[in-house]
Formats: structure tokens, sequence, C-alpha cells
């Protein structure tokens, strides 16, 4: 056995406790180094501006498509990399280390839109959309809350009917991320001619009827763009219904695949709260030394570290099971609800612990926790994940 | 032509190095490594100089442990075609001369029309190994490239050097050393990334060449750089003139 073996003192690593890094294989450092790179080089030098004039930048499908960050568990045949769900993860993780809004738009992308396109659709389906979406060249959007239906989708109104040669759809949708610029809209209507069953639709820019206004005034993700879905009788034809899916199961296999990238996301910006917050404290003097000196701080760095050590942990088993097939969506919410939760709680810490800087964009923290709202709240809010982990122990359903 | 591009490992750079407690270098115990960053720079080159028909083949080599392999993962999903890790020992101090030999090694098993490199490493930067190559091969070298243009068995090379530029031509086969300002490097694409896995990485022991790569050098110590002290305000032109002159010493 060699020295090191022997020894029971290993070397800590304050910003990796429990060397996560060892865990990753060579392919999976490789694209989480790409995805870091780019997002440190690229996406963060734009982020203060975006967030203050509430701009959205569309060039950042492109970018995003020529790396291949698109979409990348979609086999290579239909433009993706054929990434694992742990790749995908990592990827989550490096883009919301700068901004919560430009990992919701990759989410959006890739799970909520070409990923029911490549499992629900037809072969025709898949080659008209997915490389292009892959690209980046057009975007996508994923449409089932509504104005009177947010946790509880099955409630929504938005209906198909069956016309000639297809469906005529009247409804509206909510908060649908990207909706303004989408150029494909995957939509979840009731549908007369299935029995009334939820059936997904993709629909295309420009159809007539459809709309898709910005939601204006939102004090949180705003470097990302909202909207509506207005469907004032969009006519469709019969090639524009996803035909291997019918019910709520449809929109959950896509929203689970993007809560599993929720919760390895929001690891990534709480490690910028975090490691901002130990530098800015060991950096800020006050009554002659250091505010990292005190004991207050130091206990806020050190749950801030467990937290993301353990949240980190969770993610990366959930990704391995989601890879080995052996993924159950209760899983998803448990680590979506704590991860969640743990990172908004540590954001705002980390706003608190920059004192007054801590308002100003320049200082990034306070970004990170009105995105943080958003998070805890979409793809399932935390108390619906903690009542479906109620449920699924006590086999009672509490909503 | 084929450019044969040497890559190595070393901390990242946005690493901040810790010297170990006992002084005998810094620590690299579950440190982030990755590719030098001039010698990305010199693959970048390399692969833009094949995309635009100046060479057929890329090939990447690397000097090192077994974990080097990532680094050459790295070139291979930026665009190198095929890899080769010269193999030395865990822990294996390998120097700027040994490192020259073995890769002059390979030019000349491979028949390399140009070796592209960065120019230092950023780990101990020495600045050694390229004019090193050169020397060994009988090549003409040309360091510190800011712009390379290949034509007709011959490459101008335009030089970063102290008081400008300077512009050289230089006949193949020839060691090219690059400096920062040549181009940007890509990222590996992840279908790049995916699509590496299966180009091929050859795995060889320093030992079956020959050669003395023993070190020749001693590390006598290896200390942190001192702390910066905090500044200080002149009050006056006169004031700042004396501190100059006496406290810094550089009047």
């Amino acid at each position: 056995m060699s020295a090191t073996a022997a020894s029971s003192r290993a070397p800590f690593a304050w910003a990796d406790p429990f060397h996560f890094e060892d865990q990753l294989g060579e392919e999976e450092r490789l694209i989480r180094d790409t995805a870091q790179a780019y997002a440190q080089e690229k996406l963060l030098p734009r982020i203060i501006e975006a967030y203050r004039e509430e701009k959205t930048d569309p060039a950042i499908f492109a970018e995003m498509g020529e790396l291949g960050l698109l979409g990348i568990t979609v086999p290579e045949t239909y433009g993706g990399a054929g990434a694992s769900y742990v790749s995908y993860g990592l990827v989550a993780r490096e883009v919301e280390r700068v901004d919560s809004g430009y990992r919701s738009m990759m989410s959006v992308q890739s799970s909520l839109v070409m990923y029911p396109i490549h499992a629900y659709g037809d072969e025709a389906q898949r080659t008209r959309y997915l490389p292009k979406l892959a690209r980046g060249e057009w975007i996508g959007c994923f449409g089932l809350t509504e104005p009177d239906a947010g946790s509880d989708p099955g409630g929504m109104r938005t209906r198909a009917e069956r016309i000639d040669g297809g469906y005529r759809l009247t409804g509206s949708k909510m908060w649908i991320s990207n909706a303004p610029f989408a150029d494909v809209f995957i939509v979840w209507a009731k549908s007369a001619a299935h029995g009334d069953e939820i059936r997904g639709f993709v629909l295309e820019k420009g159809t007539k009827g459809l709309s898709a206004p910005k939601i204006g005034g939102k004090l949180s993700l705003r470097a990302s763009l909202t909207g509506e879905i207005v469907l004032d009788g969009v006519e469709v034809p019969e090639s524009a219904l996803l035909p291997n899916v019918s019910g709520l199961k449809g929109p959950f296999g896509c929203l689970n695949r993007a809560r599993y990238g929720i919760a390895w996301g929001v690891m990534g910006a709480a490690e910028d709260c975090w490691h901002r917050a130990r530098q800015y404290t060991l950096d800020r003097r006050q009554f002659g030394r250091p505010l990292a000196a005190n004991q207050l701080v130091q206990k806020k760095l050190a749950d801030m570290q467990s937290e993301i050590a353990l949240g980190l942990q969770a993610a990366l088993r959930v990704g391995r099971l989601f890879d080995e097939g052996r993924m159950a969506p209760e899983m998803i919410s448990l680590i979506k609800r704590n991860n969640c939760g743990k990172a908004l709680d540590i954001a705002r810490l980390a706003r608190d612990m920059h004192g007054g800087n801590g308002i100003s964009e320049e200082f990034h923290v306070m970004r990170h926790a009105q995105n943080l709202e958003t998070v805890n709240t979409y793809e399932g809010t935390h108390d619906i994940h903690t009542l479906i982990l109620g449920r699924a122990q006590t086999g009672i359903q509490a909503f | 032509m084929k450019i044969l591009v040497p890559v190595k490992r070393v901390v990242d750079y946005n690493v901040k190095i810790r010297v170990r407690p006992d002084g005998s270098g810094v620590e690299l115990a579950n440190v982030k490594m990755s590719m030098n960053p001039f010698d990305e720079i010199a693959l970048e080159e390399a692969i833009r100089l094949k995309e635009k028909g100046a060479a057929s083949e890329v090939v990447a080599l690397s000097i090192g442990a077994a974990p080097a392999q990532e680094t050459l993962r790295t070139a291979l999903a930026m665009g190198a075609d095929r890899a080769i890790l010269v193999e030395t020992a865990p822990g294996e101090d390998v120097e700027p001369l040994a490192v020259a030999k073995l890769i002059a090694a390979v030019a000349r098993e491979e028949a390399a029309g140009l070796v592209l490199c960065g120019k230092q490493a950023i780990d101990n930067d020495m600045n050694a190994t390229g004019q090193m190559l050169a020397a060994i091969l009988d090549w003409p070298q040309a360091t510190f490239a800011s712009e390379i243009r290949i034509e007709a068995g011959a490459a101008q090379v335009t030089r970063e050097v102290d008081g400008g530029l300077q512009v050289i031509g230089v006949a193949l086969p020839a060691v090219i050393s690059v400096d920062l300002r040549l181009n940007e490097p890509r990222y590996a694409s992840l279908p790049n990334i995916m699509k590496a896995k299966k180009k091929p990485l050859a795995i060889r022991p320093a030992g079956e060449f020959g050669l003395d790569i023993a070190p020749r050098l001693t590390v006598v110590k290896t200390v942190e750089p001192p702390a910066r002290k905090g500044g200080v305000k002149a009050g006056s032109v006169a004031e700042l003139v004396s501190k100059l002159k006496d406290e810094a010493g550089v009047l």
C-alpha cells in the first residue's frame, strides 16, 4: 500500500470537499470544460446589461448550438451529441453559474422541445425539427401552463377540435419561456378527437391565429424572454400531432428531464453565490479584520459548503441512475425541491453577507437570488414536490 | 504536410497555485489540470492550416504520465486527427531537454513537416523546449509567432519581439513556437468530444526510445512569491522621487 493510501489525512479542497471531480469520467469533464469556458467567456460578460435592460440575445441559441449544447442527450443522427444525463446536468450547472435565465433558455430547448419531438414525434417531425433546433437556428418553446392551470395542469382549458385534415386549437398559455421569439411551439391541449385526452402538437411561427406576446415587468429571470401563447382558432394539419404519447405523462416526461437539469443548474448558481460571498468576506475589512473572521460569517459559509457538496452528490447519483435507466420521477422531485430551496437560501445569505454592496448588480448575488425565486417555483413548486414525496411514502395524495 | 503539435498537461490557468508545505514543489493533488494555453493556440493554428488545405494531418503529442491522455483527448476533440502519448512514470520530472529529445524522435518517425508548439508552458515558464528541439533536429526555428503563412515549402512567420514585429522566412521542415496573439482557440464542441473517443490515441512508453531523459537540474526549494505590501500615497513629487530613489532603488 502506498504512503498516501495508508495516510488517514488527505488534503481537503474547500471548493470540492468530496472530490466530486474524481467521480466524473473523461468525456464528462471535457463536456463540462467546454460549457464552463463558453459560459464564463461569452455569457458572463453580457449578463449584467442583459438583466438590467431585460434584453435576451437570440444569438445565444446559435452559439450554444454551434458547441452542441442544445439537446445534448438527443442522438447524433438528429443533430444532438448523444451524451449522458450526467453531462446534461454538468452543462446546466455551468450555464446557471452565470444566470438561471440562460440555463432556462437551454433547458426549454433541450428538454421541453427537442426531447418530446424525439420521444413522442414521428420520423418526419424528428428530421424536420431536431437538426435546426440543435443548431439553434430555430428556437423552441413549450406551452403547458395556463392562466388558470399551474400546479394542476389537468385543469387546462386549451382544446383541440377535429377539422377536415387536422385540428383547430383554441386557448391560451402563460409563463412560456422563449415564446415571443420562438419558431417552434410544443402545445398541450385536450383533444376532442381523442376522448378529451391531453395531446401534444407542434406548431410553427406564422400560423394564422398563433401569437406570443411578451410578458413584461418580471423582477426575476430578466435575461430570459417569457411570453404567453394565444391560440385563436389555430388550424394545423394532422402531421402537427405528436403521435406517440397521450395524457399527462407526455408533458411530465419532458418536465422530469427539465427538472432534473434544474436540480444541477441551481447548484451552479449557489456555488457562484458561495464563492463570491467567501471572497467578499475575506476581502472586506471591518473593525480591523476581515468579515470572514466572524463566527457568524463562517457559520454561513460552512452551511453553504455543506448544502452544495450534498446537493451535487445527490444530483450526480440521480444522473447516474437516469443513465442506467433506473430513474424514478420521485427522485427528481427530491433533488429539484431540495436543491432549489437550498440554492435560494444560499443566494439570500450571500446577498446579506455582501452588505450594502449586495444590492448592486456588479456583485451578481442579488440577481441570482431574484432568479432563484422563479426557479424554486417553476417546473413544480417547492410545495408540490413536497406533496409528491409525501404521497410516495404515505400512499395518500394531498393535492 | 503533417503537423506535429506537442501539448502539455499543466495546472489550469484559473487555479491559484499553492506551494506544498514541505517546499518540494507546487500542490498538484486534486487540482484542476488542462492543456497549456500556448499549446492550445499552436493546436488551433495547426487545425486552421489543415482546414485551409496547407496541411494533411494534425498529430497531437504529449510527454507525460497516463493522465495526459485526457489532454490529448481534448486535442482530438478540438480537431487533431490522432494522438500519441509518450508515457513517463507518475511524478517523474521530464525537463525541457528530455522533452525535446522525445519530440525530436517522434517528429523523425512521423516525418513531420512542421512542429507547432507553445512558446512556453505556464507551469515552469521555461521557454526552452522549442528552441532545443530545433537544435536537435537541425531545423530552422521561428519563435513567438503572431502570424504564420505557409507557402511552397517555406513559412513566413511574424514574430513578436521587444521592439515590435519581425517577419522572417524559414524553410520547412521547421519548428515554430507560438505567442498569445496568434489566434483565439476554438472550444471543443460536444459532438466533436463524442467523436474524439473514436480517434486513435497511441501510448508508447518513454523507455522505448532509448534516450537519456534523466533530469539534469535539481530543485533546491519552492517558495511562495512574497505577499504584496500595501501601497502608499506620496504627498508631493519630491517625496515620490525620493521614495523611488531611496526606498525602491529604481532611480
